[in-house]
């Protein structure tokens, strides 16, 4: 992996007062994104208009697709001509976006989507938060495949998760998710952006051997196969379809075995490389409120006040979602009482709590259905009922 | 709000009401980024997206504290800005009884007063007009508001203006703060005399 310094032309280094949309925007600038394809939606357009505003002045390319569908097949197109690239956009638009993320998928295609959440199904609310595609991310499109999902908590980490996303995506040449939701999406806060010497970004694997000897997907010692850019003189094909290491089809069960195993196992088998978490007051805990997103502020209200009544009460925040941090889980839940999990749908990562905790633990859950953030009391309350 | 051990106020929160179009959303931001980025506060801004267009009722709201904000949304505000009558009359119920209401004397007819509501108004919108521009009334209210809250120092405010009001119109935004600041120091002086001359009076 070849990190550099980020290039100072995209980089707006200061302290500023941005929304967390404008935030994700300003990420991906920094992380060296160069060409944004996507159609607007409430409430990610704030995403799309800043980058419509600002990739020209850094020498890329902003368009306004016709669909979703269009952006994530331009993602594609982007990426293989050499440029990092990003899309945006909200629940519907997620759903439009499936096929084309298998695609990129099997393609093996590093590129960001954000999908700044909003409630739903279908058009659902617009205008409000919710946090109900998180498992949508992980399998919204067919077959068998892992992605990795991050979410910001804040404009500011909406910033720094993006360059993560970006460097991520890069890595393990996977698309990479941004979930983040309405409500941190338009809330403005204090973002500092750090000078451009101080960003570090992951250049793309690019491969320098001989031309002839070029396998689009041969995998290389840490397991992920060398890119080249289209144009270069390298004679490369790439399919949707169940392919060998020359990228081309092989219909057969044994091929299909190396491809999907590939597919998994690249993040797999990297999760503890690639999980980041931030746990507080755990070693002591009898309870843990595991959260992630705007919740795990709106939790730590909740937190604060428990613990003023005594009550040993840690708190994981998953920074990372996908992949889902299965160990520390199994090995929490024979370590503490309860889990207590809320979150902004009616119960998704609460089922894999369930499934790591296999019974050792109990498991809370404070579903809302979307609209708004929890009343700190209802996870409160939960809490106390952890406890009891 | 939240008090802390000493019993200091840690936490405000802070609506901005009035029609769109009034520049209700830029109060919120100017406010906050005032406060964020100068005074060195936590402030977390939030604007209502709803049907709201030009003309309806709308609104901003601010949460403002030493640390971190981890509620995003405002509960119960200490102090409501009020720069239309629909305005004030959608989001009057919700201020604390011992809050501040803060209105456009000429647009808002307050109720009488409830609880210990603390009541300062400004004409704003005409101050502005005789300034040559109405729609620097918001500016006018800021600067009122920055006087009689001291919530948020006016040298903070001002320095948040450029990128949030055209560059050709900062001067002007400037002067219509300095307006409306002014008025507000002058409101605190008369109220402090008037306080004075009734405790005379008693005597």
């Amino acid at each position: 992996m070849k990190k550099v310094k980020a290039d100072p032309k995209g980089v707006l280094t200061g302290v500023h007062y941005l929304d967390g949309d404008f935030a994700i925007a300003e990420g991906a600038l920094a992380a060296g994104c160069r060409f944004f394809g996507g159609y607007p939606i409430t409430p990610s357009t704030e995403t799309a208009e800043r980058f419509s505003a600002r990739i020209p002045k850094v020498g890329g390319v902003f368009i306004q697709m016709e669909d979703e569908l269009g952006s994530i097949a331009a993602l594609i197109g982007a990426v293989w001509g050499g440029v990092k690239a990003m899309t945006v956009t909200s629940g519907p638009g997620f759903s439009l976006m499936q096929e084309n993320i298998g695609l990129a998928c099997m393609m093996e295609t590093p590129l960001v989507i954000a999908n700044v959440q909003r409630g739903g199904p279908s058009t659902g609310l617009p205008t409000l938060a919710g946090q109900q595609d998180i498992m949508q991310a992980r399998w919204g499109s067919h077959g068998d495949y892992e992605v990795i999902a991050l979410a910001p908590d804040s404009p500011q980490e909406c910033f720094d998760l993006t360059i993560e996303a970006f460097n991520l995506a890069e890595i393990y040449r996977v698309p990479t998710f941004i979930m983040t939701d309405e409500c941190v999406g338009h809330m403005h806060e204090k973002v500092v952006i750090p000078p451009a010497e101080e960003i570090e970004v992951v250049e793309r694997k690019w491969y320098a051997g001989p031309k002839e000897e070029y396998l689009p997907y041969k995998l290389d010692k840490d397991g992920i196969p060398f890119m080249i850019k289209a144009g270069d003189g390298y004679r490369f094909h790439t399919t949707g379809l169940t392919h060998d290491e020359r990228g081309y089809p092989v219909i057969n069960a044994e091929c299909q075995d190396w491809c999907v195993r590939h597919l998994c196992d690249k993040i797999r088998k990297n999760a503890d490389k690639i999980i980041r978490l931030e746990e507080d007051e755990i070693d002591t805990a009898e309870v843990v409120v595991l959260s992630y997103g705007i919740t795990s502020r709106v939790a730590t209200r909740a937190v604060q006040k428990a613990r003023q009544e005594g009550i040993k009460v840690g708190t994981l925040r998953l920074i990372t979602v996908w992949p889902f941090p299965e160990k520390r889980i199994r090995e929490l839940a024979s370590l503490v009482g309860s889990f207590v999990v809320p979150e902004i749908n009616y119960g998704q990562i609460v089922y894999e709590v369930e499934r790591c905790a296999a019974g050792q633990a109990k498991v809370i859950h404070v579903p809302h259905c979307g609209g708004w953030v929890h009343n700190p009391d209802d996870i409160y309350n939960a809490i106390k009922e952890a406890v009891k | 709000m939240i008090i802390n051990s000493t019993g200091e106020l840690t936490m405000t929160e802070i609506r901005f009401s009035g029609f769109g179009g009034q520049g209700i959303i830029r109060c919120g931001l100017i406010t906050g980024k005032a406060l964020a980025l100068y005074d060195n506060k936590h402030a977390t801004m939030n604007q209502s997206f709803g049907p709201e267009a030009r003309g309806s009722a709308c609104s901003s709201q601010l949460v403002v504290s030493d640390d971190r904000v981890l509620y995003p949304y405002i509960t119960k505000p200490e102090i409501l800005v009020s720069m239309s009558q629909e305005a004030y009359d959608k989001y009057e119920p919700e201020l604390r009884e011992d809050g501040l209401l803060i209105i456009d004397k000429d647009l808002v007819k307050p109720n009488p007063p409830r609880g210990k509501i603390k009541i300062y108004a400004v004409p704003a919108t005409r101050f502005a007009e005789e300034l040559g521009n109405r729609i620097i009334a918001n500016l006018v209210m800021l600067g009122f508001f920055t006087a009689v809250t001291k919530l948020v120092k006016p040298e903070s405010m001002k320095k948040a203006l450029p990128g949030l009001v055209p560059d050709r119109f900062l001067e002007l935004n400037i002067k219509a703060f300095d307006k409306g600041y002014e008025y507000g120091l002058q409101t605190l002086e008369e109220e402090k005399t008037g306080a004075t001359k009734a405790k005379a009076k008693k005597k």
